[in-house]
């Protein structure tokens, strides 16, 4: 965990023609940290992982590892490895070759190499699979045959591009429990990119939140979402209110909000809508300035004392709850 | 139930009636003539044999079909490796879709005209006295002109190869469109190599229109006899022109046989190729 393997940005710039697809961003990433790049299509997330992949070229910049400039490195001399969105599995052979081909490219002769991607099946539970062929199986199966294929190279770094959006909602929350599971097994760094906020929040230690060729923000997953700097991060993420105050824009999560009417009340609002989500009640109240904004309640604290559509409501939280958001 | 099987025959019916009227009608006649006998005048039906026993203890029958073969081969080869050079160019090397339908459609413009006339241009070219040749000589690569250019194998082949390049490049153009380009780079990811990568995965995948465009090369080629007649001078012979000879002589009978024969060798070719291909997917 602790050699010297960082992955580094260096003002990573990638354009097309005219187009800047990344524009000039550094960040760091220490070795062994599961992060994930996240944005909406577009924001060039993909482009900056098909850059440390090798897949496209570095426009500008540079991208590290252990301190080694690997921008203009073929993919397979950079240390890194990577998960294609739709596997990327060769359909004309079976799970075994497909794992062993990086070895038969380099020469392993056939028993060997067969008996190292045997093992790596093991580790992503496939051995009974490993005679098929990709077409013959789920979309799970597929993944997990890819990931032993990605990890045989003994890469320092693993890319996942989008792994988890070709798979059904149900295998794709016992995947990301597996990659994690994998990730800190392994030990190596994981950049994994996707549109999906949940995703991020679950897996990653850190998450590099892109907008527009740019990192909006970037940080410890929890700081990120405790704290969100712009109103694109604090959307994106989900779970807070943007609100136009008069000491500027803040951000407030549904879960800070509580329904006053008394003195504390720091808004005033009418209930436009009532949610019953189990063991939450999403409560959306129209507040001056056209604005909608949901609290979420907890079910007895809704229940005690139950509102209607249309009702008039104040809505409080603590001063420390409120995020001021740079405009 | 009565009824669903009714509907059933009466919609495969058309299809039925084609296929039995314009397939199975004239491959029947085919075979039936082939028995008959014949004279210097005339022609009598009959179910003898004497037609295959002659072309099948004649030395001059195996002569030409190893002729044939040689042709089949040569051009098929040459056809394989045109083909796939251009397919794998316009399929992975240029990147505008614009393009690529530019250039495909550059290619099957000369097939728009004849295949006669794309085979005679050839000849003021090739000629003892033409462009090839006195080129050379001024060139002063040659001190006399080169015979072998015209009214040889190489001529009859070089001409197969001009007119049949198309039928493999389309097939093998087809299929590699149909290879996800994430596989190639999975490839380079894997370490392979641009020959590593060709070879293991560009190939393998393409193999089904690779086999495709072997079916139509290999049929045209065993098939043809105007080629061979015009290009070779008419010194060459493939199954063709015993054929085309023994109709010329009235021969029906003997040339039956022989079209039978060349239809069995042709079929038992393709046969022999498709147990190692599946092209069903490509249809």
């Amino acid at each position: 965990m602790s050699q010297k393997l960082d992955l580094e940005f260096i003002n990573l710039t990638k354009r097309y023609g005219a187009t800047v697809a990344v524009d000039a961003i550094s960040y760091h990433f220490a070795t062994g940290t599961y992060a994930c790049l996240l944005g909406p299509s577009g924001c060039g997330k993909s482009s900056t992982l098909r850059m440390i992949a090798g897949h496209e070229t570095v426009s500008e910049g540079a991208v590290t590892l252990g301190g080694r400039d690997i921008s203009h490195l073929p993919p397979a001399k950079r240390g890194t490895a990577m998960m294609f969105q739709n596997y990327a599995l060769f359909p004309h052979l079976s799970v075994l070759d497909n794992v062993a081909f990086s070895l038969k490219m380099q020469g392993v002769e056939t028993e060997k190499r067969h008996k190292r991607a045997g093992e790596m099946l093991e580790l992503v539970d496939m051995s009974a699979l490993s005679n098929r062929l990709p077409a013959q199986l789920s979309g799970g199966q597929q993944q997990r045959a890819a990931l032993a294929r990605a990890l045989i190279t003994k890469p320092d770094v693993l890319l996942l591009d989008e792994p988890l959006s070709a798979l059904d909602p149900f295998l794709r929350i016992r995947m990301r429990a597996e990659l994690k599971k994998l990730q800190r097994e392994l030990g190596i760094t994981f950049i994994h990119v996707t549109h999906g906020q949940d995703e991020a929040l679950a897996l990653a230690d850190e998450i590099v939140v892109m907008n527009n060729a740019k990192i909006e923000q970037a940080g410890q997953t929890r700081s990120v979402f405790d704290a969100p700097k712009t109103a694109f991060v604090a959307r994106f993420l989900g779970s807070h209110n943007v609100v136009k105050m008069p000491e500027g824009m803040v951000a407030i999560r549904s879960d800070a909000l509580t329904l006053d009417t008394g003195e504390s009340a720091k808004l005033p609002g009418t209930i436009t809508n009532i949610e019953y989500q189990g063991t939450h009640v999403a409560v959306t109240a129209m507040v001056p300035g056209d604005q909608e904004v949901t609290a979420l309640l907890s079910d007895h604290e809704f229940f005690d004392s139950p509102k209607e559509i249309g009702e008039a409501i104040g809505l409080g939280w603590e001063a420390r709850a409120a995020q001021a958001l740079a405009q | 139930m009565q009824k669903n099987s009714l509907t059933g025959w009466l919609l495969a019916s058309p299809l039925s009636l084609v296929l039995l009227v314009f397939l199975v009608a004239p491959i029947a006649m085919i075979v039936v003539v082939s028995f008959w006998g014949a004279t210097e005048w005339s022609i009598y039906p009959a179910f003898q044999f004497d037609n295959y026993a002659f072309l099948l203890t004649s030395e001059v029958t195996y002569r030409v079909f190893v002729n044939t073969f040689k042709y089949a081969a040569i051009t098929w080869a040459c056809t394989l490796l045109i083909g796939f050079t251009v397919a794998y160019y316009l399929a992975f090397h240029i990147r505008s879709l614009t393009w690529q339908i530019a250039l495909f459609l550059l290619c099957t413009i000369p097939f728009l005209t004849s295949n006669i006339i794309r085979m005679i241009s050839w000849i003021p070219f090739l000629g003892r006295n033409g462009i090839a040749n006195s080129t050379l000589m001024s060139m002063g690569v040659i001190d006399e002109p080169v015979e072998w250019l015209l009214f040889s194998d190489f001529s009859v082949i070089l001409a197969f190869v001009h007119l049949y390049t198309l039928f493999m490049v389309v097939p093998i153009f087809n299929t590699m469109m149909r290879i996800d380009k994430s596989l190639i780079e999975a490839a380079a990811d894997a370490g392979a190599t641009g020959w590593q990568t060709l070879w293991h995965v560009v190939v393998p995948l393409t193999k089904p229109g690779i086999m495709i465009g072997t079916i139509f090369v290999v049929a045209l080629v065993m098939g043809d006899f105007i080629t061979v007649r015009f290009m070779s001078g008419s010194q060459s012979a493939n199954v063709g022109r015993m054929i085309q000879n023994d109709i010329g002589l009235l021969q029906y009978p003997s040339a039956s046989a022989t079209a039978v024969i060349l239809l069995i060798t042709v079929l038992l070719l393709i046969g022999t190729m498709l147990r190692f291909v599946d092209i069903r997917k490509e249809l």
